[in-house]
C-alpha cells in the first residue's frame, strides 16, 4: 500500500512537472514573483518569531505587504493566462495597468503604515 | 468639506455645511443604490430600486437636514463598497477591486458597522465556493479585498491592530485561507489529467488534514484564552442579545439597542416589507453571483435588525434594492404584455386554460410552465378571479414562447402597482413630517383647546446661561449633555460621547444616592447645578424617573453598594406608597418631586399615574435654583458646607469648608444643614 502511495506520488510529481513546464514563459516569470514574495513574508514572520514584535505595525505592513503583491501577482496571472475563457477580452495591458495601479495603491497604504 | 468649500471661495459657514452634509449624502446613496441593483439585474431596476431608497423613512430618519450624524455617510460608503465588490465579481477587473477597498476602507472611517462588511463579504464568498460558483473572478474580487482592506483598516486610529487581533475580522482570514486552497485545487485540476488528479487528491487530503487539524488547535487555544473570546462588546451583543444587559446595562439602555416592534418595520421601510420577498424569488431565477450576495445580504440584515432598531438602517438598503427588482421585474411583465398584444393582436392562436399558482415574476422565459403571481400583491382577489391565461405562441415570429396577460389586467395592474407607489411615497412624507423632522426640544401636543407648545428645555437652558457663572458645572444625566453644552454654554460632566462608563456611573451613583452622599459625589466632582427632567406634571413620558432604571443599573455595574434590588419592590419600581425607602430617599426622587404636592395635580404623577409616596419632604443639601413653566426641567443648586460649629456657637452665617473628621461626631444630632 505504502509502495503504491509513493510511487503514485512519484507519477504525481513527474506529470506536475511536465504540466508545469507547458506553461508560457512569462506566466512562469510571474509565478517567480509570486514564489519570491512569499518566501519573503515567510522571513519576516521567522524574524518576528526571534526578535519580538514590537513595532507591530511595522511587522504587520511588512508582512502583509508581502502577502498583497503576491496576491496581486496571482491576479495578474489569471487576468493575462491565455489559457483563460472569461478574460480573453481583456487586453494585457489593460491588466498590466490595474496590477500597477493596485499596487500603488498598496505602496502608498504601506508606506504610510510602516511608522 | 467646509474647507473644500472655502477654498473654491464660496463662503458658508461650518454649520451649514454640517446641516447639509446629510442629505448630500443620501443623495449619492441613491445614486450607489442604482448603481449597485444595475450590476444586480439591470437598469430599470437600478432606477426604481434608487427612487425607492430616496425616500425609505429608516434612511431619512439618520440623514435629516440638520442631523449630522456619521451614519448617513456610512450608509452611502456601505452601498459604495457593495456595489465595487458586485462589479469586481461581474467584470473580474483589479481596478475596480481597488476602488472597492478604498471604499472600504471609507466605510471604516466612518462607522463602526464596517464589521458588517468584513463578515457578510468572506460569507458571500464561502456560499459562491460551496454552491459550486468558484471562479476566478470570485478570487480577484475577493483577495485584493482582504490585504489592502485590512491594511487599510489598520490605518484607522480607532480600528489600529484590532483587525488582527479581535475575532470580528476571523472570517475574512479563514475564508482567504479557504479560497487560496480552492484556488490551488482548480489550477492543479487544470493542468492535471483527471487520474492524476485523482491521486493528487488522496496525497494531499491526507496531509492537508493533519496540518489543518495542528492550526486549528493552536488558533482554539489562543482565542479560548481570552475572556470573551476575542470579540468586541458590540459584536456579543449582537450575537447574543441578551448580552447587553447582563454586562454592558449602558449599552443596553440607549433605546436605539432594543429590538424593533412588529409595527416600526412598516414604518421604516413600509411596502418594501412585502415586495422584498418578491423580490427574493426575482433574485432566484437568474442566479448570478450578484443576486446571491444580495439574498445573502438581506437575509443577514434582517436578522440583524431584528436585534436592535438601529440596524433597521443596514435593512433599509437591501429591502430597498430586492423592492427594486422586484417592481421592476412586474412592470417588465406588464408592460410586455401589453406591448405584444397590441402589436399582435391578431395571431391569438391556442387559448388555454391552466392552473395558477405561485409566480415567478421573471415569467419570460423560454419554457411553457403555468403562470403564477406574485404573492406579494395587494390586489389578490383581483388576479385570483382572472384564471384564464391565453398561451400564445408566436410561430410567425421568433418561436419563442411568452406568457401573456389579458391587456385589461395588465393596464389595471400596472395601474395598482403605480397607486402601490403613491402609498409609498404618501406614507414616507408622513413619517418624516411627523415622526423624524421635529426637533426634539420643543414639543407640541395637540390638546382640544388647540396646540400647546412645551418650550421648557429652551427657557431652562436659556435660564442656565444667563443667571449662572460661566465657569459652573451642570450635571445632569447625559441625554442632555449635548444641549446643555451648545445652549446654555456651560461645562457638563457627561455628554451624549462619553466612552468612559465609570463616569456615567458616577454620576448614576450619585442620584441614586440619598442626600448627604450624593452632595459628597457631586462636590467632588465640583458640580454647581444640578439638572433633571421631570414628566409627571404634563405627562411629558421619557423623563429621568422612567431613565432612572437605566441609572440605578449602570451604577450598579461599577459601584457595588448600589443594588437593584434595593428599589425594586415585587420586581418593580413604584414612586407611589409602595416604594421602598432607598427609592424615596434617593436624589432623584428627591429632586423630581420636590413641591410637586402644592401643584394644581397634587402629588399625582401623569405619567406613572399614581399618586407619590413621599409627598412633604425638605431638601436639606440643595436647594431650588429655577423650575420651568411645565415643570419639566428643574435645575437645583448646592448648597454650601455650612461652617463646622466650634464650641457653643450657633452662628449659622459663617462659612468654611467641610471636613469629615472627629468634630462631625459632636454635630450630629443637630442638623448642621439647618
Amino acid at each position: 500500500m505504502a509502495k503504491s502511495t509513493s510511487s503514485d506520488a512519484q507519477m504525481l510529481i513527474r506529470s506536475l512537472r511536465t504540466a508545469y513546464a507547458a506553461t508560457p514563459t512569462n506566466l512562469k516569470i510571474i509565478d517567480l514573483y509570486v514564489v519570491y514574495a512569499i518566501v519573503t513574508a515567510v522571513i519576516q514572520v521567522v524574524y518576528m518569531g526571534v526578535v519580538g514584535s514590537f513595532p507591530f505595525n511595522s511587522f504587520l505592513s511588512g508582512v502583509l505587504s508581502c502577502v498583497g503583491t503576491a496576491v496581486l501577482a496571482v491576479c495578474l496571472r489569471i487576468q493575462v493566462n491565455k489559457e483563460n475563457k472569461e478574460f480573453k477580452d481583456l487586453p494585457p495591458e489593460r491588466a498590466y495597468a490595474d496590477f500597477i495601479l493596485c499596487n500603488l495603491v498598496l505602496h502608498l497604504v504601506i508606506m504610510n503604515f510602516l511608522g | 468639506m467646509w474647507w473644500l468649500l472655502n477654498s473654491l471661495n464660496i463662503p458658508l459657514s461650518v454649520e451649514t455645511v454640517c446641516v447639509f452634509t446629510a442629505p448630500i449624502f443620501s443623495a449619492n446613496a441613491a445614486w450607489a443604490t442604482y448603481l449597485l441593483t444595475k450590476e444586480v439585474k439591470g437598469t430599470g431596476a437600478g432606477l426604481t430600486a434608487a427612487a425607492l431608497l430616496a425616500m425609505v423613512p429608516s434612511y431619512i430618519s439618520r440623514s435629516v437636514a440638520g442631523s449630522y450624524d456619521n451614519e448617513a455617510v456610512a450608509i452611502f460608503a456601505l452601498i459604495l463598497t457593495f456595489y465595487f465588490y458586485v462589479k469586481t465579481l461581474n467584470s473580474g477587473s483589479l481596478f475596480y477591486a481597488t476602488l472597492n477597498a478604498l471604499s472600504y476602507f471609507y466605510m471604516v472611517c466612518s462607522w463602526g458597522g464596517y464589521t458588517f462588511i468584513i463578515n457578510l463579504i468572506p460569507m458571500h464568498v464561502l456560499l459562491c465556493i460551496v454552491t459550486g460558483r468558484y471562479s476566478s473572478r470570485l478570487y480577484i474580487a475577493y483577495a485584493p479585498l482582504v490585504v489592502l482592506g485590512t491594511l487599510l483598516a489598520s490605518l484607522v486610529p480607532v480600528v489600529g491592530f484590532n483587525t488582527v487581533m479581535t475575532s470580528e475580522h476571523f472570517s475574512s482570514f479563514l475564508v482567504f485561507v479557504i479560497i487560496h486552497m480552492v484556488a490551488l485545487v482548480y489550477y492543479i485540476k487544470g493542468i492535471l489529467s483527471p487520474k492524476m488528479f485523482k491521486v493528487a487528491m488522496t496525497l494531499a487530503v491526507t496531509i492537508g488534514l493533519t496540518v489543518c487539524c495542528a492550526v486549528i488547535a493552536i488558533f482554539i487555544a489562543s482565542v479560548a484564552s481570552s475572556p470573551t473570546k476575542g470579540w468586541s462588546g458590540r459584536s456579543l451583543s449582537l450575537l447574543d442579545p441578551t448580552y447587553a444587559s447582563k454586562y454592558i446595562p449602558i449599552i443596553a439602555s440607549v433605546s436605539e439597542h432594543q429590538p424593533p416592534t412588529w409595527p416600526l418595520y412598516f414604518v421604516d421601510i413600509n411596502v418594501l416589507a412585502f415586495l422584498v420577498p418578491a423580490g427574493i424569488i426575482a433574485c432566484f431565477s437568474p442566479l448570478s453571483d450578484a443576486s446571491s450576495f444580495m439574498i445573502l445580504y438581506l437575509a443577514i440584515s434582517a436578522y440583524f435588525s431584528g436585534v436592535m432598531v438601529r440596524l433597521m438602517l443596514v435593512l433599509a438598503p437591501a429591502a430597498c434594492v430586492m423592492s427594486g427588482i422586484a417592481l421592476s421585474e412586474a412592470f417588465d411583465v406588464f408592460t410586455r404584455s401589453i406591448k405584444f398584444q397590441a402589436g399582435d393582436i391578431n395571431s391569438e392562436s391556442s387559448i388555454a386554460q391552466n392552473d395558477v399558482s405561485n409566480v415567478d415574476s421573471n415569467a419570460t422565459t423560454d419554457k411553457s410552465e403555468t403562470v403564477s403571481k406574485e404573492p406579494s400583491r395587494k390586489n389578490h382577489e383581483k388576479e385570483k378571479e382572472q384564471e384564464i391565461v391565453k398561451k400564445v405562441t408566436s410561430k410567425s415570429q421568433n418561436g419563442k414562447k411568452l406568457l401573456v396577460l389579458p391587456q385589461e389586467v395588465s393596464a389595471v395592474v400596472i395601474l395598482l402597482l403605480i397607486a402601490l407607489g403613491g402609498f409609498y411615497v404618501g406614507h414616507c412624507v408622513w413619517t418624516t413630517a411627523t415622526a423624524y423632522s421635529a426637533p426634539a426640544i420643543v414639543l407640541k401636543s395637540y390638546t382640544p383647546d388647540g396646540l400647546r407648545v412645551f418650550d421648557d428645555f429652551r427657557e431652562a437652558y436659556a435660564w442656565l446661561q444667563h443667571n449662572t457663572d460661566v465657569d459652573d458645572k451642570v450635571a445632569s444625566w447625559w441625554d442632555y449633555g449635548y444641549q446643555i453644552t451648545a445652549m446654555a454654554n456651560r461645562t457638563v460632566i457627561v455628554d451624549n460621547n462619553t466612552w468612559n462608563n465609570t463616569h456615567i456611573a458616577t454620576v448614576g451613583a450619585a442620584v441614586s444616592s440619598p442626600e448627604k452622599a450624593a452632595w459628597e459625589i457631586f462636590n467632588s466632582l465640583d458640580v454647581k447645578y444640578v439638572l433633571v427632567v421631570f414628566g409627571g406634571l404634563v405627562g411629558y413620558p421619557s423623563d429621568d424617573i422612567d431613565k432612572f432604571i437605566w441609572m440605578v443599573r449602570i451604577a450598579g455595574g461599577v459601584f457595588p453598594h448600589i443594588r437593584e434590588q434595593d428599589y425594586l419592590r415585587d420586581g418593580r419600581y413604584h414612586i407611589d406608597a409602595h416604594a421602598t425607602p432607598t427609592m424615596l430617599n434617593c436624589l432623584m426622587y428627591k429632586l423630581s418631586y420636590y413641591r410637586f404636592v402644592e401643584t394644581e395635580a397634587e402629588g399625582f404623577d401623569k405619567v406613572r399615574r399614581t399618586e407619590i409616596g413621599n409627598k412633604k419632604f425638605e431638601l436639606t443639601h440643595f436647594e431650588e435654583a429655577f423650575t420651568t413653566e411645565h415643570w419639566m426641567v428643574r435645575i437645583y443648586k448646592l448648597k454650601l458646607p455650612k461652617n463646622r460649629i466650634q464650641g457653643k456657637l450657633k452662628n449659622k452665617s459663617s462659612s468654611e469648608t467641610y471636613s469629615s473628621n472627629q468634630t462631625r461626631a459632636r454635630n450630629t444630632r443637630r442638623n448642621p444643614w439647618q
